[in-house]
């Protein structure tokens, strides 16, 4: 009833993305990863923790869910560029969804650095999925230099502030003929309904989840949300009204 | 002989070789991506890296990430 997405040639049923990070054990994250049905999942890139290694993440990632490594640490374009290397080195593909942070207090991304690291990126062969701040004329160079899609921030990363952006994705989906997929705020169901409605692609969250009272729960909520965003895009909204408009036939009982 | 792994300058025996030091740390090569002297290096060729006095070695893997 709901129509695949692509990203190039991969293509995707389920238009939630999540994140593995803050979840109390691997095993929640494999729990939320089935429930959640999810057929993409982020990963960051760290050094091993040489004097205690810690079991290996992707063994709770179910198979079929394809990974989507991110830039996170990065600060530079050329940190961001070193860490994509390294996340295709492990064998996982091209997917790389870029992330250049400088500031500490917010995490909003440098939306400058993001565009130098998608050229460099985009030569080398990677599917770039730069993360930036939602700018129309950021989003149409990030398009030019060959990104595969725009993930703009509905507010800041961890806050489940929600789509405090909408206007701005509005003009993105409006004028960006690439996928938009909302990274970074969303933290109710509603609000991932909201922005699926309103035409992103998909949404990518992970705090909503993993910080949840039950995150396997949430994770099935959220897919019902996003379904259910989805079919009403499909639909499309019945017009606002300024004044009421009687649903029900106008005339008296009985007349 | 000292090498630096991690950021951590490390003492290892001359003739090292990395596939070595991955294994007795209980490390699965296929689980990590190593960076040797700044450039990314193939797992095909963990087996053949003897460790040279000086050099820089990064031990990376995947971790929860959103």
């Amino acid at each position: 009833m709901t129509q695949p997405w692509q990203i190039r040639d991969l293509t995707f049923n389920s238009r939630l993305i999540i994140g593995t990070g803050k979840y109390p054990s691997h095993q929640v994250l494999r729990e939320v990863i089935e429930a959640s049905g999810v057929e993409l999942v982020t990963v960051a890139v760290r050094r091993v923790d040489l004097d205690f290694p810690e079991e290996n993440i992707l063994n709770y990632i179910p198979t079929g869910c394809r990974l989507l490594p991110n830039t996170s640490g990065a600060r530079t374009a050329e940190e961001a560029v070193r860490i994509a290397r390294l996340a295709r080195a492990s064998g996982c593909g091209d997917l790389i969804k870029l992330e250049v942070v400088n500031d500490n207090k917010y995490l909003l991304p440098d939306n400058m650095e993001t565009l130098r690291a998608t050229e460099i990126l985009v030569k080398e062969g990677f599917t770039v999925l730069p993360y930036v701040s939602p700018d129309l004329a950021i989003a149409r160079r990030l398009a030019e230099a060959g990104a595969a899609a725009i993930m703009p921030l509905g507010a800041p990363i961890g806050s489940n502030r929600g789509l405090k952006t909408k206007e701005l994705i509005r003009i993105l989906i409006d004028e960006i003929p690439l996928p938009i997929i909302v990274d970074a705020g969303i933290g109710r169901p509603s609000e991932a309904a909201e922005a699926i409605e309103l035409g992103v692609t998909a949404v990518m969250l992970n705090t909503a989840i993993a910080t949840a009272g039950d995150p396997v729960k949430m994770a099935l909520a959220f897919r019902h949300a996003v379904q259910a965003g989805h079919l009403a895009y499909l639909a499309g909204l019945g017009p606002v009204q300024e004044t009421a408009a009687a649903s029900s036939p106008l005339t008296g009982f009985l007349q | 002989m000292e090498v630096l792994i991690n950021g951590q300058p490390t003492a290892v025996a001359p003739g090292t070789k990395l596939l070595h030091f991955i294994t007795a740390k209980g490390l699965e090569p296929k689980a990590i991506v190593v960076e040797y002297n700044g450039a990314v290096l193939a797992p095909e060729a963990f087996g053949a890296t003897t460790f040279q006095p000086g050099d820089r070695i990064e031990i990376l893997r995947f971790v929860g990430g959103g």
